[in-house]
């Protein structure tokens, strides 16, 4: 087969594309298998961890490794890359085509504005506060608190590459502002505040993607995942904790 | 509970839009979230225990996302995890946080506990509709 080669590349830069937007790494594995399998080569295998990926078409061939670094959430990427995956397997699209199809969407970003994610962090933030049966007056508090928090986490990750820094730093920040409000009159209960505004940053995904992990046997993955969740919540746990401790 | 039902819609849809769900799918994904916070808020607010109430919410959210993800032929994560945000246990974590900076360890360690047994709780429904979804899917292909 010729062809073995474009093969190869387009499934690696599917399985990127899937892993670096938050995609469980089972479905990552079974996405690669089914597109070389729907360009006739059934004997590939691929094994996929948080951190990167090995794609072999048959076991006596080369193994082909792809690092990933950055992993961000895009679920519309992972529902994208489906779609190609499904036409590839129904025979819609040919090789060239679903190569150049999975290349224009790897340089697309596709998430929304950083100022509607900050302001959909703010309203979610409010609402979550009203969910955990706070009253009506921590409603802005918490936007405020939950929309800065979000927005600080953001800018300083862009910054400091380092995700557990930045998560920290924000539910301080987020501790401070609810604080404030409390000081100042303008918040009622600081719990309900800061449970609320710190939900933004909860690695909900993470906590997903490891249990759906763990239950396709991929313990690798799902454990390292487990691990980041773990390291996540106690980044923030850690970043309220402090202020509690200060006040 | 009027309250809980608007605004458990806004926050998992507002939280589809942090994870970039596609923008067709931001309303289910925040029906799913309601649903499910709907059903833990009813069992909570009877007195029933917040595990269990955990257990059934991610359960049922789980369940419907499956529904949703072969009905419009989309990955099941984009529905079940904004289902299950807010069934995290952010409350509890929290009070066990400051009872541990407080010094307060024997108060802590239960509630610390506790938030655990919560996590448990959904990562276990989360298995069982797993389980449900492949029962069902194998006997159809055996048929």
């Amino acid at each position: 087969m010729e062809n073995k080669i474009e093969i190869i590349e387009i499934c690696l830069l599917a399985g990127k594309i899937m892993l670096e937007s938050g995609a469980e790494t089972y479905r990552v594995e079974d996405t690669m298998n089914r597109m070389a399998a729907a360009f006739g080569n059934v004997t590939s295998q691929s094994y996929v961890t948080p951190t990167g990926i090995m794609f072999s078409t048959s076991g006596t061939e080369p193994t082909n490794i792809v690092r990933i670094n950055e992993r961000s959430t895009d679920l519309e990427k992972v529902t994208l890359v489906n779609n190609i995956s499904r036409k590839i397997s129904s025979g819609e699209l040919t090789l060239q085509e679903a190569k150049r199809e999975l290349e224009e969407l790897s340089k697309k970003n596709l998430s929304f504005p950083i100022w509607i994610q900050v302001l959909s962090a703010a309203i979610a933030s409010g609402c979550f506060t009203i969910m955990f049966l706070g009253s009506w007056t921590d409603f802005l508090p918490a936007c405020i608190a939950g929309g800065v928090g979000f927005a600080f986490f953001f800018f300083l990750h862009q910054l400091v590459r380092i995700k557990f820094f930045a998560e920290f730093m924000a539910s301080f920040l987020i501790g401070m502002i609810a604080y404030l409000f409390i000081v100042t009159g303008l918040g009622a209960e600081l719990d309900k505040i800061i449970i609320g505004s710190v939900m933004p940053l909860v690695p909900g995904l993470l906590i997903t993607n490891a249990v759906r992990d763990l239950i396709a046997g991929h313990l690798v993955s799902g454990i390292s995942k487990g691990a980041e969740a773990f390291l996540t919540a106690f980044a923030i746990g850690t970043g309220v904790a402090v202020v509690l401790a200060i006040f | 509970m009027l309250s809980h039902l608007i605004t458990s819609l806004v926050a998992s849809s507002t939280f589809g839009i942090i994870f970039n769900v596609p923008k067709k799918s931001l309303i289910k994904c925040g029906f799913v979230g309601m649903i499910g916070w709907m059903l833990y808020i009813f069992l909570f607010l009877q007195g029933i225990d917040a595990v269990y109430a955990t257990l059934a919410a991610s359960f049922l959210v789980a369940v419907i996302s499956h529904i949703f993800a072969k009905v419009y032929k989309n990955p099941v994560i984009i529905y079940s995890i904004v289902g299950i945000i807010p069934l995290v246990p952010g409350g509890i974590s929290y009070d066990a946080m400051r009872n541990f900076v407080e010094n307060d360890y024997s108060t802590a360690l239960p509630l610390a506990a506790r938030a655990f047994m919560i996590s448990g709780a959904i990562a276990f429904g989360l298995v069982l509709s797993e389980v449900l979804n492949q029962l069902i899917f194998r006997r159809k292909k055996r048929v």
